[in-house]
């Protein structure tokens, strides 16, 4: 009984992991901007595809280079997934929010335009890459490892591992660089903030290159765990991920990663002892639960500024 | 002076829409060209215009002393129920056709057998094995065996081949096809080894990516054997997690492992698991080894099961349309024809088994199934064939 709730815990933790680093991202656009990006999901999903073509093309699929080892190829697929995710998500931001933006028109409208860029990111792979599954690539071995009963995989730890790495620097860059007090300075006064000398347009393109590049991260940990891939893997987890979000307090990142292993760890235990038709239902009964005693998520505040 | 013009019009469209029935022979594919299982849709459009092309270059078929050419229409199903049916009546009320080739799987079969019953066309369900989509329905018919045929006999294999004595079982809930086949394996297990044999009976929904908390109780329940009866998209996922979670115990599949790229997506994790199918590439002779061989050579892979299904279903169709005595142009007329046409069929010789209806009763026809052990080369080879 102890054996398995740790064993459930352990994979609460890993499912967890996948909401925080999505939520992570809806948290900073809509802190930045009060934007809720629901493309976000659909840049995680981008995200996948992009650590499926770095990584097959690193193990020398295409022959442009011969095959890496596994290890080196996950290592440059880091940084070259988020890289490129953040350049999706940064023309997003080009493309579709800055005119919108500029034009000066209510939020509804960019809401309604990041629902349209999620579907156009979701079909323009269906027809590009068509409807088949992509598999992705064993980059290095599994390794189960058995302690007292509990199974844990090395992919797990490095999950959740990269998941809590990954809120540190955030959290980091928010709270203690130039850049991140700019980012606080928007999402406090969006126009005296270029009263002041500061470019906001740059701080919002570094926002978006920040919730993109972690999605991406996302992505390539997600298609490691889940290796297969399809147009629509973005969609649920997506929505999933920004309520995590809400409930964790939206704009405070905190609030985000808390909120994503909340969910997580709901849905893991739901199914563990009921029927899994149950999950949905009780896992977002308990979030409801959550906003209607605390409206504004179990870290935010009723306050203007946000992240 | 625009009068005249519309009349016209009217009397070349008038002119060429019946010349053009009198031609062809229609019938329409219901299949999932996108969605969860686009291989599926995939490999039954290969196979359905393989057979189109031999029969239209040997000049098309002859019924009541005519010839005909076929004319087959593909409509994409998304692999879902909603629009499986609205695909059915699109192409028998829109389309006209003669008779309705798929849905693929139970989940799209079901509801659009009813359709199709509705609207008196006959329907082939080539690969679906869910009873409910012929039961009661005159006008469908079923390539293939029953769950409640596969599932005995996927237990009864766990039982004499792993000795198993305890088995677990890892569903889609919310799919037609899964879910039936999963109740009677329990049902054919604990007839076996006794009530209580089945420890573990967990359940998913549609789209499920994350099984760790229904792996992780299965891996607790001390089972022998684990059944997965789900589509090729998932098996990957489901056999990647347990092994990840400790379970090293064999995995037993069903009839839809066999189809699209399986060992593409799941690799060497999949290697010496057994599922239970409809025939084995590997291995095959006769009219069935010509099929594979010139499949092979048109797409360059091995036809799965569900595109010599395909073939035979589609083949069976047209077989019975040439014992009509004539085409009266009277859809409703031609369409009831057919369906006691093939409800007539003595014995069809197809690549998969030979095929015949039982003279009451629903349309299901009485075939074997083969146990198909996937190689070390990832090949699907046979491994024991079990006759009802």
């Amino acid at each position: 009984m102890l054996q398995s709730l740790l064993q459930n815990l352990l994979n609460a933790l890993q499912w967890g992991s996948f909401y925080s680093l999505i939520a992570l991202g809806y948290c900073l656009v809509y802190g930045v901007l009060l934007l809720i990006n629901f493309a976000h999901g659909d840049i995680f999903m981008v995200g996948a595809y992009i650590a499926f073509f770095v990584c097959t093309f690193l193990l020398g699929k295409y022959g442009a280079i011969p095959g890496l080892p596994g290890w080196l190829v996950l290592s440059l697929a880091v940084p070259l997934t988020m890289l490129l995710t953040a350049v999706v998500g940064v023309t997003l931001e080009r493309v579709a929010y800055r005119p919108l933006r500029r034009k000066g028109v209510n939020r509804l409208y960019v809401v309604i335009t990041a629902l349209m860029c999620g579907l156009i990111l979701e079909n323009g792979n269906l027809a590009l890459l068509g409807a088949s599954r992509k598999s992705f690539p064993t980059l290095i071995p599994t390794q189960v490892y058995n302690l007292f009963g509990v199974t844990v995989t090395n992919i797990k730890l490095m999950v959740i591992g990269v998941a809590i790495l990954s809120f540190l620097l955030l959290h980091f860059i928010v709270t203690r660089t130039k850049i991140g007090m700019a980012m606080r300075a928007i999402s406090y006064d969006r126009f005296a903030v270029p009263l002041m000398g500061i470019p906001a347009d740059t701080v919002i393109v570094f926002t978006f290159v920040l919730g993109s590049g972690f999605a991406g991260l996302a992505g390539l940990f997600f298609a490691m765990t889940y290796p297969v891939l399809d147009p629509y893997m973005g969609a649920l987890i997506g929505w999933k991920a920004f309520i995590a979000a809400v409930v964790g307090g939206i704009g405070s990142i905190a609030g985000a990663f808390a909120g994503g292993f909340l969910l997580g760890f709901v849905e893991i235990m739901v199914v563990a002892f009921f029927p899994s038709t149950f999950r949905d239902l009780i896992a977002f009964s308990i979030l409801l639960l959550i906003l209607s005693i605390r409206p504004t998520g179990l870290f935010g505040v009723a306050r203007r500024t946000k992240i | 002076m625009k009068r005249s013009w519309l009349i016209a019009l009217f009397l070349v469209l008038g002119m060429a829409a019946p010349a053009r029935a009198a031609d062809t022979i229609k019938l329409g594919f219901n299949i999932p060209m996108t969605g969860d299982i686009p291989d599926v849709g995939e490999s039954s459009k290969n196979a359905a215009e393989m057979l189109k092309k031999k029969i239209n270059d040997a000049g098309g078929i002859e019924v009541g002393g005519k010839k005909y050419l076929v004319e087959f229409i593909y409509e994409d199903n998304e692999s879902k129920a909603e629009s499986a049916l609205s695909t059915a009546r699109k192409l028998i009320t829109q389309d006209g056709v003669l008779g309705m080739v798929g849905p693929q799987s139970s989940k799209q079969a079901v509801p659009a057998g009813e359709a199709a019953n509705d609207l008196k066309t006959p329907m082939m369900a080539p690969w679906s094995t869910n009873p409910n989509t012929t039961k009661n329905r005159p006008y469908v018919f079923r390539g293939c065996f029953l769950d409640t045929f596969q599932g005995p006999t996927a237990a009864k294999f766990a039982s004499e081949e792993f000795k198993a004595k305890k088995a677990a079982v890892l569903y889609d809930i919310a799919s037609d096809y899964p879910k039936g086949l999963a109740e009677d394996f329990k049902a054919a297990f604990e007839k076996i080894n006794g009530p209580g044999s089945v420890v573990a009976f967990e359940t998913f929904t549609t789209k499920d990516v994350d099984f760790s908390a229904q792996l992780t109780n299965i891996a607790k329940s001390g089972a022998d054997v684990l059944f997965v009866p789900q589509y090729y998209n998932e098996v990957p996922l489901v056999v990647k997690q347990a092994k990840s979670l400790g379970f090293n115990k064999p995995v037993l599949g069903s009839d839809s492992w066999g189809s699209g790229d399986l060992m593409g997506l799941c690799g060497d994790d999949c290697k010496g698991y057994f599922f239970v199918t409809h025939y084995a590439a590997a291995g095959a002779k006769g009219k069935t080894k010509e099929f594979i061989d010139e499949y092979t050579k048109l797409y360059k892979k091995t036809p799965d099961d569900v595109a010599a299904l395909t073939w035979d279903g589609a083949n069976l169709m047209l077989a019975a349309v040439q014992t009509l005595p004539a085409i009266t142009g009277d859809m409703a007329k031609d369409r009831e024809a057919l369906m006691k046409a093939m409800a007539g069929i003595k014995k069809f010789e197809g690549i998969t088994g030979d095929m015949s209806y039982p003279a009451t009763g629903d349309h299901d026809p009485i075939k074997c199934a083969v146990v198909v052990k996937i190689d070390d080369a990832g090949k699907f080879a046979f491994y024991k064939s079990v006759c009802p």
